[in-house]
Order: structure tokens, then C-alpha cells, then sequence
């Protein structure tokens, strides 16, 4: 079947399986390698992205559902040099080790931030629940939640466009 | 001169971010899985559904005419070519191990074995084919469970005629470090305490993020593997040993690893494949796990039953331990494996003193998966097992469990200490770290409030647990290692190269996977040399680059492997000193090493080593006969162990009610000797208490009794979520150890060691009023409620048991192993 989505602010057009799944034409299709795959049964949350401006476990979503819309990954976050507020929460409270949780983390927390701003300690908690880690306890993560939430909170409006 | 005394530059124990996040977190990052090489093909790995069969037929027609599948090898095809899997560690000469071919040959002796090997184009192409690969099995009987195997009625391999791996024994009263233990125990019988007790340390599941990959590219003149390892330099030693292809001729490299915890430091079957079948083919071949292979065909950790009796005096000083360990290697013996339970040898004695000590360790196979290193491999069992005893020995004693472990304790005035176990402890400080954690617990108020509780009947009960836990960090003395059978070294090893720029390239034989070490090396280096933090890179992870190595676990890396940093640094002072004298005409005497710079005493001339580093390259105005360098190499073998203690305290609530348990408060104070990076500290003391909370509370690899792993994907073996756990307390005590430079101990694995028992001791504190002494691992609320509803009454005959006072309750109550948690 023939696609055509946008990928952090990219087009693309191409002929995908039906049966194939947007993390996999993310990454074998797109070299969009920066998503990653941590299961096979949508728990861990590794493959998070954003689409539409929403978070998806992208194992979850077939490549044809992305059709005519807009994905956003962990690659399209930065701008040049100047990191995300979550990216650079996440970097200033030490919230990565390993980091292959991160970049699910990271889109999980835009889509949190968006729908809560200021979310108490519980519901960050919550709000990652679907996100497994394996390094951080999670103790620094939900800090780093929390210091994004702090940050000015426009960064999440126009990010996931 | 003496480069030792310099001062600081203010590096070490500063909270430097993290060099290695700005890839991590934008998405740049080089897992194995993410390499892709010209004509690449891929893997998919055919496994038995079987425990334990004979393979009588392999019908792979149907599969190779599937599209665009390239071959399908059997272990027959390249049974002579494949190599063998190893073990480094058998633990005494006579030692029983099995033979592990990387694809099985004849039979299989565990559900999850590879059987057969597909490769194509595609790994969607792969897999499918995969599915049409049809293998006729004989089934033979199985053995799963532990205290079956021991019987030998079933075996795992019928070529061994055993199920028993080996036997070891350490005892102090025949090493000349104690006194006899039957000794202490008969005085205990008869004029003291004696506590006896089972404690199972059920099978866990490392559950590293990343799952394992695999890319081989055999053209050109060297072999390259890249894996998701965590031990590249073991990996390209056992290849060569085991097929023949000269070391020279192999590379392997360990990109970005995304976690590991012993669950990685593993030579693994499919590299083995990956490997064999890249060269029969000619062409770069790539394997990569789905989450539901790895958790049936990684290694598995812990997986122990421990018999135990505890003898002190009336007044509650201990006085000696006997420890009956029987342990599951699963159905073969892995790279540490046999040799995971006697790591925790030395640790039962933890941080006391005691007249006698024996621990008598039996290994046994079964044919469930493999089981080796999981974070803290021994030690956390062993941390286990006496710190609830001590809790135990409270309560028949009456006095605070903190107390209690007073009473026992090695005092701070003591140090160096020789042990029972016979290790000598170097430093520390227990009543510092125990004071300090008591102060940031509210333990006082915690105990009034518990109390409160029990008089008010609150169906909400508090519990508080200690653990005053030590460990033995930076594996290993290599001396120990021979004398201990462990078939390699233990040392370290470090370069460092002055680029003509003025960076710094500092390449070292650890290999992280998630721990830092890009950082903390830059910040030890840049103190060292007087060198800006930014000009440091670090180089790790592939056996071209850092040619020498032993590799990360065990948290040897700083304590090791930066200590060989540590004195390839001073190597480079001492050859850039003379270089510096000539360049300032003057006489190395004459210099004065500061904060990077040589001066000339008394003057304002001086060089930076940078400016050194420089001059050398150019090599247009050296003195006659020097070398055109002032890089230096260094290895470092360690002395000795080194010795992290801590004191945890954790509060747990339990709703007598339901059994559902939350956790309250969880303070751990440790003490790790000198910190480089308190940013980097916290974070591995915080994701290593989630995993030993995740042992109390919630994880265990359950198999049915067809030997099926029903723990198999991430919705049955349940890891934490954010959701379940809550932020902790930490703090520090420091105690130097006096063996390394740095003065630093390892922290790795402390986290994981110490909150295990403290989280089970608060659970069963919470609800002993209601006579329940012991709850299983994993503590789930059906298995609290149970014990709570039998008030830890015996509901077996006495005589099942006799190793139990029959009223003394214990897992009797619970539901055998492998029913629903």
C-alpha cells in the first residue's frame, strides 16, 4: 500500500506491507533509528512517538494508520543545537543511564506536559506508567518531569507540530 | 615531585552532567540493532518449545523455498564448525558440566534453545520462514524443580549421570579463620539462641531494556562482531578459543549498550551463530531479539534455596552461621554461572563479627533456562539471608533489630578487619552510616507511629525494615581469581593518548552500558593532567580500539578499570616531565607540577602538558634519544576487594485487610569510599534499589510443570512502573578504601543488595503481632494475606520440615512454587 506521512517536518511517500508496523517503517524504511523496540507486547513504551501531537506506542500502530499524518520522534525535537525542554530536563537531572527508554520517556512526557502543565508527583507517575525503565528507579525521571513542567510551557504547544 | 600529591582541580565530585546524554537523548545513538551493512541478510532463530527432547528430524524444505530466504543451517550442518559455549568459572576441578553446543546438535535441554537458524533478506522475512521450519522432537522427561533435581531421578543430562554440578565449601574452623561451626552451634543449643530457617531466593529475569543484537560482518581481513554485550574482551577470547579463528582475526565491538545488568555479561549462543554462519555464508548477517526470546533465552539470576542456622549467645551477639545453599544453574553452566553462588560466599558474615562460619554450596542443573550474574550475583542472597535473620534474632532477643546488629557489628576502631569468611575489610564506618540513616528515616517517630497502630488496631499496619548491608566490589584480585579455579585475570587496563590538539584520548577496558563512564573517566583525567573536562574523550567497546580489557560488572569499573586510568595518567606526568625539562632548560628537579603545568621553582617559565603534548608530536626539539611520545599505557590488577556498606531503612504499609502492601519511606545511606560523580552515584543507587524492591515485591520467572516459562513476555514478569514505586532519601557516609588510589569502592550493585531484605523486613515487621515470621519473594498481597490469615501457623506435618521448629512458622503456609502469585 502506498503512504505518505510526515516525519519531523519531512515528507514521505512509499510502499509499506500493510502488516507493517509504524516503528518498524520508522526505522527500516525511514532510518529514523533514534525510535527504538524494548517488546513485543506494547508495554514498555520504548517506541513512543507523537502523532498527530499525541503520544502512540508506535508498535501499536500500523504504517498505514500514519497515512496523511504528521509523526513527530525523538529526532525531531531539537532545534540545531537547542534542545527540547524535556531533552534538556532530562540531561540536567540525570534521568538516563542506559537511555533506551529515553526516547519513548521523552515523547511521553511532551504528550503528559501537554495535557497537564503542572502535574503533581502522582500524576507524572501515572502519566509514565506506560513507559517502562529499567536504570533509573524513576526516581530522576519524574524530576526531570517536574523541572520541564517548570520550564515555560509554550515549549510543548508548538512542539508537536 | 610526586604526581600523587597534586591537588585537586575540582573535577572529582563535581555533578558534571552526563557527556554521553546528548546522543541518548536526541536519538543518535549506535545500538547494535540499529547497524545496517551493505548486503546485510538477517537471523531468526528457530527455538524448542520443549524443556528436555531428543531433535529426531529438522524438515527445513518448505522453509528455504519461502521468499527470499537465503539458508536454513541445523546444528547438525555445523556441528563441527559452531564453537562450543564455555564457562569460566567451573568451581572445583571435578566440576560436571554439560556440553553447550550454540545450535543443539542432538537434544534440548530447555524450552527456548535454538534448534535451527533462518536467514533472509528481511527479518519479517526471516521470522515468517522461521514459522514454517518443522521439527520432529522425542520428548524425554524433564526436570524443573530444584529439590527434584537434587533426588537425581530425572536428569537434566543423562550424558553427566547427575543432576550435581559441583560442591564448595568454605569453613572457618578448617581455614584456621574461626572456630568449628557444629562447635558454636552445640553451645548455642544448649546455653543460647538458635534460629533455623529456609529462605528462597526465587528465579528472577535481568529485563535490561535493550534487547540482545547481534551483526557479524566477515569480509575483510578481521571479523567484526558487534554486540550488545557487556563484555566485548570475553567475547573475543571465548571465540577464538572455542572455533579456531586466530584472536588476531577477530573484532568485536559493543556500540551504545542499553543496559545490562549481568544479564549481558554473557557469552550468548547466538553470537556464537551469528558469527559461524556470517563466515559460511560470506555475508554481514544481523540477529535481534524480540522482548519474548530474550526473556526465555537470556540468562536468568538467583534462583537458590537457603538453608540456615544462626547461633548466639542469650544476649544476642551471634556467634556463628551454617549455610546449606542449593542452587539452580538452569541447564547449563553459563560464563560466571557455578560461580555466581559462591560470589555470595564471603558475604553471609556481612558486617559482623562471629566466632564460626560454613557455607556449603551445591550446584544442580535443570532444564530450565540458564541462570548467572543478575545484579550483585551472590552477594544480594547472601545480604538477604543474614539480614533477616538478624531481624529474626531480634525479636527472640526483644531488642530493636538496629540493636541487635550492634551487638554484632565490626566497629569503626576495628578496621582493617579479617573476617570469619576470612576477607579483610579495609575501611568503614556502620555506626556512622546507621546513625546518619535513623536521622533522615524519622526512625524514632516511625516506631512511635507503628506503635500507635498496633494499639489502635489500624487495619493498616506499619512496618519498618533495616538492612545494614557491606559487599565486595572490583572483581578481581587476579591471584584470588587462580586460586579460586576462575579461569582469566582480574585486572584492568587503560591508555592514554596526548593529541596534538590538546585533546586527550583516554581508551579503557571497561565497557559501560549505562553507567557513565565517558563522564567520570573525563573528570578522574582531567584532574589528573590539569586538562579541561571538554578535552577528554573516552574510548571503550571494541577490542581494536582497547585492545586490553576485562569488561564491566561487578562494579569493578571505577574501582579497577579508572584506577588503571589513574596510573596510565601519572605514566604520561612522568614522560611529559622530562620532555618539559628539556623544553624549559631546566632540570627535573627543578619542576613543580601543578594544575596541569610544569614551572621551574622560583620563576614564572613553565609549560602546560598540553603545549608538551604538542612539542612531542612536532618532535622538532626533543633531547637526543626520545621517544617522539608521552602517551603511556598502565594496567592494574587490585590488591584486594573493596568494601561498600550502607544502612537502608525502608517503611512499608500493610493492609492486613487485603494484603496489598505500599511503600512509605525508603532512606538509604551508603557508603561507597570516595565519590567521583554525585549525580551519577544517585543514579545508580536509585535504579538498583528498584530492582532489589522489584525482588521483594513483584518479579519471579514462574515455569508450569511442562517447563513452559509462563513469565514469558513483559505483561507476566512484571517490572515496575513509575506507578508503583515512590522517590527515595539517599545520603552518604565516606570511608576511603585504602587500596586504591581514588580511594573509591563501587556502587553499582550496592542499591540492589541492600533493599531487598529491608523491604521483606518491614513487610513481615508490619504484621508479626499477627504471628507471621516470613513471607515469600516475591511478596505479593495474595501470598501476605495468606500468611496473615494462617498467623504463620504450620499447616504441614512438622516432620516434612525438620530442618523448622514445627511452631516457628515459615513458607509452609504458602502456596508451593509456580502457582498464581
Amino acid at each position: 500500500m502506498r503512504i505518505s506521512v510526515e516525519v519531523d517536518g519531512s515528507s514521505y511517500t512509499d510502499d509499506v506491507e500493510p502488516r507493517t508496523l509504524l516503528v518498524h517503517y520508522l526505522r527500516e524504511h525511514l532510518g529514523k533509528v533514534g525510535t527504538v523496540v524494548g517488546c513485543d507486547t506494547s508495554n514498555c513504551g520504548a517506541c513512543t512517538v507523537l502523532l498527530d501531537g499525541r503520544s502512540v506506542k508506535s508498535c501499536n500502530v500500523l504504517a498505514v494508520q500514519a497515512d496523511g499524518r504528521q509523526v513527530t520522534t525523538v529526532e525531531g525535537l531539537a532545534e540545531g543545537d537547542e534542545l527540547h525542554p524535556v531533552q534538556r530536563a532530562f540531561h540536567e537531572c540525570h534521568a538516563l543511564q542506559c537511555g533506551y527508554c529515553t526516547p519513548g520517556m521523552i515523547m511521553q512526557t511532551i504528550d503528559l506536559l501537554s495535557e497537564n502543565p503542572d502535574p503533581s508527583e502522582e500524576a507524572i507517575r501515572h502519566g509514565l506508567e506506560g513507559n517502562l525503565c529499567r536504570c533509573t528507579g524513576y526516581h530522576n525521571i519524574v524530576k526531570a518531569v517536574q523541572m520541564a513542567a517548570g520550564s515555560s510551557s509554550s515549549a510543548f504547544e508548538g512542539s508537536t507540530s | 615531585m610526586t604526581v600523587t600529591d597534586q591537588p585537586k582541580g575540582g573535577e572529582i565530585g563535581a555533578a558534571r552532567r552526563r557527556k554521553e546524554d546528548r546522543r541518548l537523548i536526541t536519538g543518535r545513538t549506535r545500538w547494535t540493532d540499529n547497524i545496517t551493512l551493505p548486503g546485510m541478510l538477517h537471523v531468526a532463530m528457530v527455538r524448542s518449545p520443549f524443556a528436555h527432547a531428543r531433535i529426531t528430524s529438522i524438515d527445513a524444505e518448505q522453509a528455504k523455498d519461502a521468499a527470499n530466504v537465503v539458508a536454513v543451517v541445523t546444528g547438525a550442518d555445523i556441528a563441527d564448525e559452531q564453537g562450543t559455549m564455555i564457562t569460566a568459572w567451573p568451581i572445583t576441578p571435578e566440576q560436571n558440566t554439560p556440553n553447550h553446543p550454540p545450535v543443539a546438535v542432538d537434544e534440548v535441554a530447555f524450552a527456548g534453545e535454538v534448534v535451527a537458524v533462518v536467514v533472509a533478506r528481511t527479518a519479517a522475512e526471516a521470522r515468517d520462514a522461521a514459522e514454517l521450519v518443522e521439527v520432529d522432537y522425542e520428548e524425554l522427561p524433564a526436570v524443573l524443580d530444584l529439590k527434584e533435581a537434587v533426588k537425581d531421578e530425572v536428569l537434566a543430562h543423562a550424558d553427566l549421570g547427575t543432576n550435581k554440578s559441583a560442591f564448595w565449601q568454605l569453613d572457618s574452623g578448617s581455614a584456621g579463620t574461626g572456630r568449628p561451626i557444629d562447635e558454636v552451634i552445640e553451645e548455642a543449643r544448649a546455653d543460647g539462641i538458635v534460629i533455623e530457617r529456609e529462605y528462597r531466593q526465587q528465579r528472577l529475569i535481568p529485563s535490561f531494556m535493550e534487547p540482545r543484537s547481534a551483526v557479524c560482518d566477515p569480509t575483510g581481513e578481521q571479523i567484526t562482531l558487534w554486540s550488545s554485550t557487556q563484555i566485548p574482551h570475553i567475547c573475543r577470547f571465548a571465540l577464538a578459543a572455542t572455533t579456531g579463528v586466530p584472536e588476531s582475526k577477530i573484532r568485536v565491538i559493543a556500540p551504545d549498550v542499553g543496559g545490562g545488568f549481568g544479564g549481558k555479561l554473557q557469552i550468548i549462543p547466538e553470537e556464537w551463530i551469528v558469527f559461524c554462519v556470517a563466515r559460511r555464508l560470506g555475508r554481514p548477517l544481523k540477529w535481534t531479539e524480540t522482548r519474548s526470546e530474550s526473556l526465555v533465552s537470556g540468562h536468568h539470576g538467583r534462583d537458590q534455596w537457603q538453608k540456615l542456622t544462626l547461633a548466639a549467645t542469650k544476649e544476642g551477639r551471634v556467634t556463628g552461621l551454617k549455610v546449606d545453599l542449593t542452587c539452580d544453574l538452569g541447564a547449563y553452566a553459563g560464563i560466571v554461572g557455578g560461580g555466581v553462588p559462591v560470589l555470595g560466599a564471603w558475604m553471609f558474615n556481612a558486617i559482623y563479627k562471629w566466632d564460626a562460619y560454613q557455607i556449603n554450596i551445591s550446584n544442580y542443573y535443570t532444564n530450565k533456562t540458564w541462570v548467572d550474574a543478575y545484579r550483585g550475583a551472590g552477594r544480594p542472597e547472601a545480604t538477604y539471608a543474614i539480614e533477616r535473620l538478624m531481624d529474626e534474632l531480634a525479636v527472640e532477643v526483644g531488642v530493636d533489630p538496629l540493636e541487635i546488629r550492634e551487638r554484632s557489628w565490626i566497629t569503626h576502631e576495628e578496621f582493617p578487619f579479617t573476617t570469619v569468611a576470612g576477607m579483610t575489610y579495609d575501611s568503614g564506618n556502620y555506626e556512622a552510616a546507621t546513625a546518619r540513616a535513623k536521622e533522615l528515616f524519622g526512625y524514632d517517630e516511625l516506631r512511635a507511629e507503628q506503635q500507635k497502630r498496633r494499639e489502635s488496631n489500624d487495619p493498616v499496619q506499619l512496618g519498618i525494615g533495616v538492612s545494614t548491608f557491606t559487599e565486595m566490589c572490583g572483581l578481581a584480585p587476579s591471584r584470588i581469581l587462580g586460586q579460586l579455579n576462575y579461569a582469566a585475570g582480574g585486572w584492568d587496563h587503560a591508555e592514554i593518548r596526548m593529541l596534538a590538539t590538546g585533546k586527550v584520548e583516554v581508551v579503557t577496558g571497561t565497557s559501560p552500558h549505562g553507567q557513565g563512564h565517558e563522564t567520570a573517566w573525563s573528570q578522574i583525567v582531567a584532574d589528573r593532567l590539569g586538562v579541561p573536562f571538554e578535552d577528554v574523550e573516552v574510548l571503550h567497546g571494541d577490542t581494536q580500539i582497547a585492545h586490553r580489557g576485562m569488561d564491566t560488572y561487578g562494579s569493578r569499573s571505577l574501582v579497577v578499570g579508572a584506577e588503571a586510568v589513574v596510573r596510565a595518567a601519572d605514566k604520561v606526568i612522568e614522560n611529559a616531565k622530562v620532555v618539559a625539562a628539556h623544553m624549559l632548560e631546566a632540570s627535573e628537579a627543578d619542576l613543580e607540577w601543578s594544575a596541569g603545568r610544569f614551572s621551574v621553582r622560583g620563576t614564572d617559565k613553565g609549560v602546560t602538558i598540553q603545549e608538551v603534548a604538542l612539542a612531542s608530536f612536532t618532535g622538532h626539539n626533543l633531547f637526543d634519544d626520545a621517544e617522539p611520545t608521552i602517551d603511556a599505557t598502565a594496567a592494574f590488577d587490585p590488591d584486594n576487594f573493596s568494601f561498600p556498606h550502607g544502612t537502608h531503612l525502608c517503611a512499608m504499609e500493610v493492609d492486613t485487610e487485603t494484603g496489598a502492601t505500599s511503600m512509605r519511606k525508603y532512606v538509604a545511606v551508603d557508603d561507597i569510599g570516595t565519590i567521583i560523580n554525585p549525580l551519577i552515584v544517585e543514579g545508580q543507587v536509585h535504579g538498583g534499589l528498584m530492582q532489589g524492591i522489584a525482588q521483594a515485591l513483584w518479579e519471579e520467572a514462574v515455569y508450569d510443570d511442562a517447563g513452559t516459562l509462563v513469565t514469558g513476555s513483559l505483561v507476566d514478569y512484571t517490572l515496575p512502573t513509575a506507578a508503583d514505586t515512590i522517590s527515595f532519601e539517599t545520603d552518604h557516609t565516606t570511608s576511603p578504601s585504602t587500596y586504591t588510589i581514588l580511594g573509591t569502592k563501587g556502587v553499582g550493585e550496592a542499591g540492589t543488595i541492600a533493599s531487598t531484605p529491608a523491604v521483606v523486613n518491614a513487610i513481615v515487621d508490619a504484621v508479626r503481632h499477627l504471628g507471621v515470621n516470613d513471607i515469600r519473594m516475591p511478596c505479593t498481597p495474595e501470598r501476605v494475606f495468606r500468611a496473615i490469615q494462617s498467623g504463620g501457623v504450620t499447616t504441614e506435618p512438622a516432620q516434612a520440615r525438620p530442618h523448622f521448629d514445627a511452631d516457628a512458622g515459615n513458607q509452609e503456609s504458602l502456596p508451593p512454587e509456580g502457582e498464581a502469585r
